[in-house]
């Protein structure tokens, strides 16, 4: 059941050129900024929206030529849509009776799928009465009672709060594992891309950024954006052997590159000082303090300068140091803590 | 505190607003208040059963009902188009389904003559091949309370179908529904109370429907003489009978309201 799609769509002020092949079984994750023609490209995928150009194609059947409701196809929408008339178990065979099932047969099926997703006791109750995280999980029993062969995901976890969130996270994940078709996921949370999806696809401005496991993108964010939602600094600069020149600062690093060079390292391994550091430590530079604010237990230092960067480091430390908006300090990083690869 | 002033100024009436609020308030209550003091109490039970009445009230009720049922039939699907489709013209095709509400009823009876009279331009042709004859009939009723009322519905549907949540529509069509299927299963139960509210309203225009009526159906008891046509009738030979008849639609009217005042009298 592989997909292959080449998404092209014009409008006057966006453009979205995306190129998706989905393996049986496999999850991939469009990840982006709002705006960026996630959502798009599934309403594309779904036949909601016309594609300007290109072609989807299902198990080589050409899925592109085919109105909405006939593509074998499963959305769980963002805020789950679930008919506001229906129970949850009407809901739920809603799918079924549209294919012609018999209506005991649905709702028998439409049941089974209920308990499958632990909603059982749920079966009689209206959208109205469900939680946001049963709601959700209606949402997907829907979507897959239809044995879909292409499952769309709309920010699934968006709507739910914190605590919900995880639980239905874990939920979801597991039902994806079962589910054989391809399965197409939209998400701004890095998070919910990591845990649930195979592969990455970045885009931004309707254009892939970049593309990979979410272990090596969260390794090697390609963008600014990336690297933001990784929670990284990344730099772009030129390699030499074991030194990478970002800006006017050479950089000492433990790879070995020529050219075009990505560069980054945590900002927890960001060392700060009041006056310059004895000796001569390697990736030291000069920077001012551009604000100082809360992140978890530390305190997060927003570095200004040759370079911009973040610094994360200890309330305790902030303290000692006096760390205070417009001054100047050290920054340094060891060698070991960067990380670079081509760009 | 703002709360304090606020209510200083609330506390000072606006004379200049609310003494014409308050005298149009009366010019619409007190006519009502007449019929009412002046209503035949004593005799009110016998004269509601004379035949004459109750035959009344029945092709009311009866005539109304069915084209309610006719615009329902013909205006949901009218506002469906009307809310959905984009075509050119779709501004003057709304305008002009909105034409009977302004238009004089006695023009829209006149017109009805002109087109389904027996030499109208489609009468005759239902005159020579079906032998159907609508002026002067129940069934002429039937065609003038539905000219009039037909809007009643369309605006009201239209409004619903526009306020509704298209992507219901959107989610089901991914269930693999057809047009048809959201429309009988997610579209018509979304919109049931703006349906609801059309049909009301429609049938209440319709009950009191008379210039196109007694233009285009005519006046005969038992067959085109509904109640507005038998209060008129009674006015010049016996008031106290129009008084009771009159009661009567009235009460019907304050029935529908009371059933849509979650709608209506309480919307802000």
């Amino acid at each position: 059941m592989t997909l292959t799609a080449a998404l092209r769509l014009t409008r006057p002020n966006f453009r979205l050129d995306l190129d998706l092949e989905v393996a049986p079984g496999e999850v991939v994750a469009l990840l982006g900024p709002n705006g960026a023609g996630k959502t798009t490209a599934l309403r594309l995928l779904a036949g909601l929206t016309r594609l300007t150009e290109g072609h989807i194609t299902l198990d080589d059947q050409p899925l592109h030529d085919l109105p909405v409701e006939k593509r074998p196809i499963g959305m769980v929408f963002q805020d789950y849509l679930l008919f506001p008339h229906l129970s949850a178990l009407d809901n739920v065979a809603f799918g079924l009776r549209c294919q012609g099932t018999g209506k005991a047969e649905s709702r028998r099926r439409a049941f089974e799928w209920l308990a499958r997703v632990g909603l059982e006791d749920h079966a009689n109750v209206r959208p109205r009465q469900l939680s946001g995280g049963q709601a959700q999980r209606v949402a997907l029993a829907r979507a897959l009672v239809i044995d879909p062969r292409l499952l769309l995901l709309d920010e699934p976890l968006a709507a739910l709060d914190a605590h919900t969130r995880l639980e239905i996270r874990s939920h979801l994940r597991r039902h994806l594992a079962d589910f054989d078709g391809a399965t197409v996921l939209v998400t701004h949370d890095p998070l919910d891309a990591m845990v649930l999806a195979d592969r990455l696809i970045v885009i931004e401005r309707g254009q892939v950024v970049q593309e990979g496991v979410p272990a090596d993108v969260a390794r090697r964010p390609r963008t600014d954006y990336v690297a933001r939602l990784v929670g990284l600094n990344l730099y772009r600069g030129t390699a030499a052997g074991h030194h990478i020149k970002v800006d006017d600062i050479l950089f000492t690093v433990t790879e070995h590159l020529e050219g075009p060079a990505f560069l980054v390292f945590a900002p927890s391994a960001v060392a700060l000082y009041r006056t310059r550091p004895d000796g001569s430590p390697r990736n030291l530079w000069q920077a001012t303090i551009d604000g100082v604010e809360r992140h978890g237990d530390n305190m997060r230092i927003h570095l200004d300068g040759p370079i911009s960067a973040a610094a994360d480091i200890t309330p305790a430390a902030v303290a000692e140091l006096d760390l205070t908006p417009g001054q100047t300090v050290w920054a340094s990083i060891k060698a070991t803590e960067t990380h670079a690869y081509p760009a | 505190m703002a709360g304090t002033g606020r209510e200083a100024v609330a506390g000072r009436l606006p004379w200049v607003l609310v003494v014409p609020a308050g005298l149009g308030l009366l010019f619409l209550v007190l006519p009502l208040a007449g019929l009412l003091v002046r209503a035949p109490w004593a005799t009110l039970g016998e004269r509601l059963v004379e035949p004459e009445v109750l035959e009344a009230l029945r092709l009311s009720l009866v005539t109304a009902t069915v084209a309610t049922g006719i615009c329902l039939v013909l205006g949901v699907p009218l506002a469906w188009c009307l809310a959905r489709l984009s075509f050119p013209g779709r501004r003057v095709v709304r305008a002009l389904v909105t034409v009977p509400l302004v238009l004089p009823p006695v023009v829209g009876g006149v017109a009805l003559l002109l087109v389904l009279g027996r030499r109208g331009l489609v009468g005759q042709w239902l005159d020579s091949a079906f032998g159907i004859t609508l002026p002067f009939t129940t069934a002429g009723v039937v065609v003038a309370e539905a000219f009039v009322a037909m809007p009643f519905l369309v605006i009201s549907v239209e409004g619903a179908l526009r306020a509704a949540d298209l992507r219901f529509e959107e989610a089901a069509a991914t269930l693999g529904a057809s047009r048809w299927v959201v429309f009988r299963r997610v579209t018509l139960p979304l919109i049931a109370p703006g349906i609801v509210a059309g049909a009301v309203l429609c049938w209440a225009r319709a009950l009191g429907e008379f210039g196109a009526t007694i233009t285009f159906a005519g006046n005969f008891p038992g067959q085109t003489q509904t109640m507005p046509l038998a209060v008129y009738l009674a006015l010049e030979t016996e008031p106290e009978a129009a008084i009771v008849l009159s009661l009567v639609l009235l009460a019907v009217s304050v029935i529908i309201l009371a059933s849509l005042r979650d709608r209506w009298v309480n919307s802000p």
